[in-house]
């Protein structure tokens, strides 16, 4: 039995997030405010540590550009997202926010930090298992037996791989006797 | 009332041409597909069906907006909501109703192998942004040729009935799936051209076809499915969408998808 991990030691385990090493002070302020944006579809976890944020950088007279990028090409979280992202940077001072989408570092779900694959356990999600090498494209033969978030077994079978939002697969659980959703491999 | 747009209707040159084509399917593919909505025949092929039309929309967006950004098309909305019927360039096969549920799948089925052989080829072409966005779809359709491989199969060798009802939907969609690969004005040349400059990414419609057509029928040979007894190799494809000439299907399909479009073509969304 896996017992979920309380949100508050999640803040004091050695668990790595996305924000990236070395940044000035202004970026990581930065940085740290879009680490407080919620993906709207799984609050519980932000837009960095979901992976999506692929470039910030601070240009001339202090203009923060932002690039994201989607989880998937027809989420339709993103205009939402881009909203957020562009409010929270302006209420936290910058004078001027560009956000833009791109395709460039296309989204695989390895992009999710460590911290957010606990986030998304704690909600109630499986985390997407990390692509083995030399797998082309999202690992569909792992899903056949994703580990069930509540108690850890392996002893599933997917039911569909189309779930409630674009980034969820149906499963269920043959030692909880309850059905799960995965956060999508991709 | 459309309004007229400033930019040209087609933007120039085959690659253009050719992703406007893959755009255009996947707007109408992705329009019928979301038909399912509230009516699948249990609530998670309802959810899969949505979920696939979602996906084809977003990916005839990402197409639309490459466009925009590098070949001079008008904004997506406009390239996808405001174009006469003989300027969409969409295949007979995806402008079809949904029919019954045995005729959305084959359907689903036959195109999304289509869709991947096609995003296979275009992650092989030499130009950043394009190999990006085809890598990452293709990730995608990795999921609905999954889903709609599962349930081929488990329809076909599944009861009498089930197996009956698809033999027929496939005998139905087959010619409209051998008209995606109708060769298209200026693809000859193009073909002349890429192999001057040693791109061997794009193969053609006809080498496209060929290999579709190889998969789909050993897939079909490995559920137990006689393809000789079904004619499927003596077909002949439906073509005309490629050149702007398409089934009666199209028409009322544009005239509801656009509806509320139209009532302010120059909203921002």
């Amino acid at each position: 039995m896996v017992t979920p991990t309380e949100s508050a030691d999640l803040k004091e385990s050695n668990l790595k997030g996305n924000i990236p090493d070395g940044l000035t002070p202004d970026l990581l302020r930065y940085w740290e405010v879009l680490d407080q944006v919620p993906d709207p579809e799984i609050p519980a976890i932000s837009v960095v540590d979901l992976g999506i944020v692929t470039r910030l950088t601070v240009g001339d007279g202090g203009v923060v550009q932002v690039v994201l990028t989607p989880t998937f090409a027809g989420c339709p979280a993103l205009k939402w997202m881009e909203k957020t992202v562009r409010e929270a940077l302006l209420e936290a001072g910058a004078p001027e926010v560009e956000v833009q989408t791109t395709f460039e570092n296309p989204w695989t779900s390895d992009r999710i930090s460590e911290v957010g694959r606990e986030k998304i356990r704690n909600f109630g999600l499986a985390p997407p298992p990390r692509r083995r090498p030399g797998c082309v494209g999202p690992d569909l033969e792992a899903l056949a037996h994703a580990a069930c978030p509540r108690c850890g077994s392996e002893n599933t079978s997917m039911k569909s791989p189309f779930g409630p939002t674009l980034c969820r697969s149906l499963h269920y659980c043959f030692d909880c006797l309850e059905a799960f959703e995965q956060f999508k491999p991709l | 009332m459309p309004t007229m747009s400033n930019s040209q209707p087609f933007p120039s040159g085959p690659l253009a041409r050719y992703l406007l084509q893959i755009a255009d399917d996947q707007l109408i593919m992705g329009h019928r597909n979301s038909e399912w909505t509230g009516l699948g025949p249990i609530l998670e092929e309802d959810i899969a069906f949505s979920s696939v039309a979602q996906d084809q929309v977003g990916h005839a967006l990402a197409f639309y907006e490459y466009l925009q950004a590098e070949c001079g098309a008008d904004h997506p909305d406009q390239t996808a909501f405001n174009r006469p019927e003989n300027q969409m360039l969409c295949n007979g096969l995806v402008e079809q109703p949904i029919g019954d549920y045995a005729f959305s799948l084959v359907r689903h089925w036959c195109y999304d192998h289509a869709v991947r052989l096609r995003y296979e080829s275009l992650s092989g072409i030499p130009n950043q942004t394009l190999q990006s966005i085809a890598v990452k779809l293709r990730g995608e359709v990795k999921y609905h040729t999954f889903h709609a491989d599962t349930w081929m199969k488990s329809l076909l060798e599944g009861s009498e009935e089930s197996r009956l009802r698809m033999l027929a939907a496939i005998k139905e969609v087959w010619p409209l799936a051998l008209g995606m690969f109708e060769s298209w004005v200026g693809e000859e040349d193009w073909l002349v051209e890429l192999a001057g400059n040693g791109q061997g990414w794009y193969p053609g419609e006809a080498a496209l076809r060929l290999q579709w057509q190889e998969q789909a029928l050993r897939s079909l040979q490995t559920w137990g499915v006689d393809v000789e007894k079904l004619g499927l190799e003596k077909m002949e494809p439906v073509l005309g969408g490629r050149q702007g000439y398409h089934t009666v299907h199209l028409a009322p399909l544009l005239e509801e998808m656009t509806a509320v479009f139209r009532l302010d073509p120059q909203a921002e969304w």
